[in-house]
């Protein structure tokens, strides 16, 4: 690896200050499992990296009936999957997290920056000047583009890696950023971005502007949720497609629900129209099916991945299946 | 481990080293003999300029190194501590051969920064031997054949090792998804599960 500084700031005030220098390019540094590639690769060749673990209050996790959970960025995935609460109750997320990455890397790598990690797409990770990387083509278009977006692409066709942000948007989860200016609070459905809206950043983050916590709403006694990740290989591999869903249910009918998508989009996605239609539904496998139809209506997929249409839609359709069985 | 005594054999490593050193260094002197001294004094002094204090214990030994920020856990423990039974095979953090135990959890020592160790406790597949005997871990993967060129190996073993920590008793189930950070290019697979059990048995 090119020589770059380590910086140990004392909190996210300094953090953020050290982040926001526009002389040089310092970038944050939590777990470290996606930025030591991006810099090993040299997609990334900082002057410095900020140091976040040292800095107090940012890696506990609390739970109440009435808050829900509140999560700290620099909370380690294993530990998060291994907490009662999210055991207990957001069988969604302890799915999504045990199925990131490796045993090794989910010790390593932090909630917070399983949210803000860059794509895997391989023209990024490699070396073509692609459009992200400030280039004027995006190599997939006409390249191999089996693991690439159906939905939302355009000018850039990546698709967003995190298992837990798909679980966590299923959840209605939202997120604290700090910087000097002060916090505010951004709804996780909000802090994903397309490529149309900025080419080069996957969320919305400023320099300067941390993820601090991750905050989970309480869910009602009656729901259930599950997460079904489809990838090539048996362990150990990132998401070919993932579908999430939470579902309230009195009875035989879905009271209300929400669906989320992983690796059809360049963020995780998901679409209002199949949540409202949610609302009210029977249980039915029927009903499932034709719910299941209806999604990603508007995907154009490239040359080579239109089979994830049917594989989202089977999917969603089993996992409905299976959260309404008992 | 036993010392060997300075005056008898050169080791092998410590020979391979010189050579490659001295086929690098002839090279080179022709090139550039008048500016090498120089370049070497620069090249000093910017490293020690450039490198941060680093307390960490290894296998229960303390110590205080002075590191580069962009050095790896692995080139460290393998470079300085010459504990070279830590191997680095894709440096990518996704083979798992260079798994080491950090404060007790399985880590990937080639894709963390040594100074994100500070102050930390690390377990290399040398702190596992007894003196010359070896971990129960180690004498499980020997009787099960867990092992097929070995490369890989050690990284297995401490992978292995974090799972028992915190399992002693795991299933087969448990055995796969816990091992399923390490990568065999052989395939011993099977073999490799079989060995962890064995050891888990014993327990």
């Amino acid at each position: 690896m090119r020589y770059f500084d380590y910086i140990q700031p004392e909190n996210i005030k300094q953090a953020g200050e050290s982040a926001s220098h526009g002389w040089r390019k310092a970038l944050l540094y939590a777990g470290g499992t996606d930025l030591l590639g991006l810099i090993k690769n040299e997609v990334e060749s900082p002057a410095a990296l900020i140091n976040l673990k040292a800095i107090p209050g940012l890696n506990g996790i609390e739970y109440s009936e009435r808050e829900g959970l509140t999560i700290g960025a620099l909370v380690k995935l294993s530990q998060l999957s291994a907490h009662e609460a999210v055991r207990e109750r957001y069988s969604v997320l302890e799915q999504a997290l045990k199925e990131t990455a490796s045993p090794q890397l989910r010790n390593m790598g932090t909630i917070g920056g399983n949210l803000c990690q860059r794509p895997r797409c391989w023209y990024f990770r490699g070396d073509f000047h692609c459009l992200r990387k400030g280039g004027d083509i995006c190599y997939a278009v006409d390249g191999e583009n089996k693991y690439h977006c159906v939905v939302g692409g355009g000018p850039c066709f990546i698709v967003h890696p995190s298992d837990p942000a798909v679980a966590l948007l299923a959840l209605d989860a939202w997120v604290t950023i700090a910087s000097a200016k002060g916090t505010k609070r951004v709804a996780l459905k909000d802090f994903f971005v397309l490529p149309e809206d900025d080419i080069y950043r996957e969320n919305i983050l400023q320099p300067g502007e941390i993820v601090t916590h991750i905050h989970v709403p309480p869910l009602s006694e009656k729901t259930v949720s599950g997460y079904i990740k489809f990838r090539e290989r048996g362990a150990w591999d990132f998401a070919v497609v993932s579908v999430a869903a939470t579902l309230r249910i009195n009875g035989n009918t879905i009271i209300d629900g929400k669906a989320a998508f992983g690796g059809v989009a360049p963020k995780p996605w998901q679409e209002e129209k199949i949540n409202q239609r949610l609302k009210g539904l029977s249980v039915k496998t029927e009903n499932f099916e034709l719910l299941s139809a209806e999604v990603l209506k508007e995907a154009e997929p490239l040359n080579q991945n239109a089979f994830k249409l049917p594989l989202v839609r089977n999917l969603l359709k089993r996992l409905l299946v299976q959260l309404t069985a008992s | 481990m036993k010392k060997k005594s300075a005056s008898s054999s050169l080791s092998r490593r410590q020979f391979l080293k010189g050579f490659g050193s001295g086929v690098a260094g002839s090279v080179a002197l022709n090139k550039i003999a008048s500016a090498l001294p120089l370049q070497k004094t620069l090249e000093k002094a910017a490293d020690n300029a450039n490198r941060t204090p680093l307390k960490l214990s290894v296998n229960g030994k303390a110590y205080r190194l002075s590191v580069e920020p962009n050095r790896t856990l692995a080139e460290v423990i393998r470079e300085d501590l010459q504990l070279t039974g830590t191997k680095v095979v894709c440096n990518h953090g996704e083979c798992g051969a260079c798994t080491v135990l950090l404060d007790g959890e399985a880590v990937y020592s080639c894709h963390i920064l040594a100074l994100d160790a500070d102050g930390k406790s690390v377990t290399t597949i040398e702190g596992l031997l007894g003196g010359e005997e070896l971990h129960p871990l180690q004498k499980a993967f020997v009787k099960k054949d867990g092992i097929q060129c070995g490369f890989c190996t050690p990284g297995q073993i401490m992978a292995a090792q974090a799972l028992l920590l915190k399992n002693p008793h795991p299933a087969k189930e448990d055995v796969l998804e816990g091992m399923s950070g390490n990568l065999c290019r052989c395939g011993a697979y099977p073999k490799i599960i079989e060995s962890v059990l064995e050891a888990a048995k014993k327990d």
